[in-house]
């Protein structure tokens, strides 16, 4: 994960924090906001039915090429919304390392 | 040229933001602000001037509107007062934080409850902190220079911030009084076309407003305050360039007969003229005395003030709001606060006065100006004092 860079000093802010890089907002990942428990999937238990993926407040749950789906760890804050919802309990929240 | 007319200051209010060559303004009425935006929505409607009038359905949509359309380089006005300003307050941080010249000219009211829509300025010392340039009119040829000159102000590269104009409610705006309007071409020669920073357009997309993570709030924040600081500057050329123009001389801090002056009343807004007349009286009485009055309330002139109140004995600072269960006034706190580190600073005292509309006569500033006198030798004080409360 690349890190975003700040200014190093207060004058190198834009005036009214105006940000004149289109998308820029993908360079802020979020993920490092997560307090240790990441979701996981079980594909043996998925039936590709997207409750996970439709309630996910950030937007960060994808199926793959198969139809299964998993999360993208950049964004996810670890809120277990998707592990409380998942009805075949195909997700589950585990303690991350560090 | 200028012509003379006699005119009621809300309407002058609303012909001066005309002559500005706006491009839109949002107004929603409110006492005593309604002749601002009824006369205004008239000279819209009458195609005097080629201007966007947005009826909107509150005040808070008014600023949101104005903001937007500042965003997109239009030049905007809007108008309120009390409680409308007070609806308005949760857009005020974000027009100055996105640097946008938004203009208000502020009818100042007293805030509910009890309702009360008469004069003091309890809404205006609310907003305190909301990062706007602020200024206060004495008369109603006041608000028509300050209101031209706000846009300058407000537009100038090195300020982009928005600026209020504060003229007390009904002493100034319902009143009828000769004044010099320039005329468009003296206008357009000094404000000249207006070129923002930045604008919004869908061929060159830009972020305004955008989230800020705790990484670089603080820079921003840092960013703004330096930005209104440093606007006196631009502030004092553009009264200097109106002076030369209009014959007519701004200060942050105006003073009247204060030359070796033993007791100097400080006032600001509309007072100022009836103060002026007490100082006459008092120095007839051989009582030295003189006035100042503050019509730069943000950013704050510490250096002006500090050399206005040099060799002063007693200050006494006049307040029309109450910072309940403070120090006292919210001007003179401010005024304390500054002078705090000087070598020899006057004596403070601190009348809270002409609240909601009460009358403040000429009697009641030359009773002042003797008890302020007393104040030097009688301790201990009270921070600050009701003046003519019933009860005491």
């Amino acid at each position: 994960m690349t890190e975003k860079r700040w200014p190093e000093r207060w004058q190198e802010v834009n005036p009214g924090c105006m940000v004149f890089t289109p998308g820029s907002s993908q360079e802020y990942h979020t993920g490092s906001w997560r307090a240790g428990r990441k979701p996981v999937w079980d594909k043996s238990k998925c039936i590709k039915c997207g409750v996970c993926y439709i309630f996910c407040p950030e937007g960060c749950i994808f199926a793959d090429e198969e139809g299964y789906f998993a999360g993208d760890l950049t964004y996810c804050k670890g809120c277990g919304i998707c592990a409380h919802e998942c009805f075949p309990e195909a997700v589950t929240m585990v303690n991350e390392e560090g | 040229m200028s012509r003379r007319v006699g005119m009621e200051v809300a309407i002058a209010a609303a012909e001066a933001v005309a002559l500005c060559n706006i491009d839109v303004a949002a107004v929603y009425p409110i006492t005593p602000n309604t002749h601002v935006a009824e006369h205004l929505a008239e000279i819209v409607a009458e195609g005097r001037i080629d201007s966007e009038f947005i009826t909107v359905e509150s005040e808070h949509s008014a600023l949101s509107a104005v903001l937007g359309a500042a965003g997109t380089g239009a030049r905007t006005f809007t108008a309120t007062s009390s409680q409308g300003l007070l609806y308005m307050q949760e857009v005020m941080p974000i027009a100055s934080a996105m640097r946008l010249p938004v203009v208000m000219v502020i009818a100042n009211r007293a805030l509910s409850g009890p309702l009360n829509i008469w004069n003091d300025h309890s809404d205006i010392m609310l907003q305190r902190d909301m990062g706007w340039v602020s200024l206060f009119a004495e008369n109603g040829q006041e608000v028509v220079d300050m209101l031209i000159q706000a846009f300058k102000i407000a537009e100038h590269r090195e300020v982009m911030l928005p600026v209020n104009v504060n003229m007390d409610g009904f002493q100034l705006t319902h009143m009828v009084e000769p004044i010099e309007l320039p005329d468009q071409a003296e206008v357009d020669r000094f404000l000249l076309e207006y070129k923002p920073y930045a604008t919004l357009h869908p061929d060159r997309p830009i972020t305004m407003g955008a989230f800020a993570m705790p990484e670089i709030f603080t820079e921003v924040m840092k960013a703004k305050d330096v930005a209104i600081v440093n606007a006196k500057k631009t502030i004092l050329e553009v009264w200097k360039e109106w002076e030369s123009l209009f014959g007519r001389k701004y200060e942050p801090v105006a003073a009247y007969k204060t030359e070796g002056a033993e007791v100097v009343l400080l006032t600001m807004g509309s007072m100022g003229e009836t103060a002026e007349v007490a100082i006459d009286e008092l120095r007839r009485e051989g009582i030295s005395a003189g006035l100042l009055k503050l019509k730069l309330w943000r950013p704050f002139p510490f250096k002006e003030l500090k050399k206005a109140v040099k060799g002063v004995k007693v200050l006494a600072v006049t307040d029309r709001a109450v910072s309940y269960g403070g120090p006292g006034g919210p001007v003179c706190a401010e005024i304390r606060s500054a002078l705090y580190d000087e070598p020899e600073r006057p004596v403070i005292v601190d009348y809270i006065i002409g609240l909601g509309g009460r009358d403040v006569s000429v009697e009641d500033f030359i009773t002042m100006g003797k008890r302020a006198l007393e104040a030097k030798i009688k301790k201990p004080r009270e921070a600050y004092k009701f003046y003519g409360v019933r009860g005491e």
